[in-house]
């Protein structure tokens, strides 16, 4: 039962990207065609309440259903990682039209296929894993 | 409910995709995606191999079950929620895309030219699907998050690592939707 709010979260999360249309492959390449605003409204909106969001969780020092304050870790503060990481997810982004949560998304919609994708990108966790401490970061 | 069934505008999916992200914060969690990837990986005994996979995998055990809810809700939306609405493509976007060879661009969610089986179960179709997702895995976890752990999580929290993060995103989209696309598929 501690679970069942997470499923709710979760179907929510599905049926939004879905109606937004944002699994598409189709609205990813017209986004970085620069060929429609939909997407860039997609994130921009979500960024710009979240930004609300968080400054008035911080501000006000909501606690979480747990009674615990909301907290916040900051990202290391470091480039390499962030640049060269994000690039190739990028690539794989702009090829297969999905990143990690529409790829799950489209499973339910009916695309067996994307099963592909999903199983390529843990192998692929699995190498970063692997090869870990020979990167730079 | 007519209009439920029509695909949603931007300015309602977008704060949407940012409730999710406030209701995870309030049950105690964070809203990123691709850390399934590597809790998946640390289930199928990664561990045993590399110590990045072992950690107290049941801890995330909830971020499992949200992946499991956006199956359903993907099977909800198409099944009970949608009117069969084409996605409604600049017409350039379309043009471009007859050029490299897609045919009706926008009909369905993803093109038959990469996700159908005829293409799939070919050596080139198979090699964009797996090419496409271990560099999705890899990037992800290098870069330490996705779309929604960096482009909506971090920059909500104003990270500039983030910031960072999602410029390489677009970098690499941009690279392979003006040069490689055309090579792979023109």
């Amino acid at each position: 039962m501690k679970f069942f709010k997470f499923l709710l979260v979760g179907i929510f999360f599905g049926i939004v990207l879905v109606k937004s249309e944002a699994v598409s492959w189709y609205r990813i390449f017209e986004m970085f065609k620069f060929q429609s605003f939909h997407m860039y409204g997609i994130i921009g909106s979500a960024v710009v309440v979240g930004i609300i969001a968080v400054w008035l969780i911080k501000k006000y020092k909501v606690n979480s259903i747990e009674k615990q304050e909301i907290t916040f870790s900051p990202k290391d503060r470091v480039i390499t990682r962030y640049i060269i990481g994000g690039t190739i997810f990028g690539l794989g982004w702009g090829l297969a039209g999905a990143c990690p949560g529409p790829m799950f998304v489209l499973l339910g919609t009916g695309f067996l296929s994307v099963a592909i994708v999903i199983a390529a990108a843990v192998l692929g966790t699995f190498v970063y894993g692997l090869l870990r401490d020979k990167l730079p970061h | 409910m007519e209009t439920i069934l029509k695909p949603w505008p931007w300015y309602v999916s977008g704060p949407l995709i940012s409730l999710v992200m406030i209701l995870l914060l309030y049950f105690g969690k964070f809203f990123g995606m691709s850390s399934n990837l590597r809790t998946i990986c640390s289930i199928g005994g990664g561990g045993k191999f590399v110590e990045f996979f072992r950690f107290d995998w049941k801890a995330q055990q909830w971020n499992l079950v949200v992946v499991i809810g956006t199956i359903i809700g993907g099977y909800l939306a198409v099944t009970y929620l949608s009117d069969g609405s084409v996605i409604d493509l600049n017409p350039n976007t379309v043009t471009d895309l007859a050029a490299l060879n897609f045919a009706n661009a926008g009909n369905s969610l993803l093109p038959p030219e990469i996700y159908s089986w005829e293409y799939v179960l070919s050596s080139k179709g198979l090699a964009i699907l797996i090419g496409a997702g271990l560099m999705i895995g890899f990037g992800t976890r290098y870069a330490g998050g996705c779309t929604s752990g960096h482009a909506i999580s971090g920059l909500s929290n104003l990270q500039i690592p983030s910031l960072i993060a999602v410029i390489g995103f677009f970098v690499g989209g941009l690279i392979m939707t003006h040069f490689l696309l055309p090579l792979i598929f023109g």
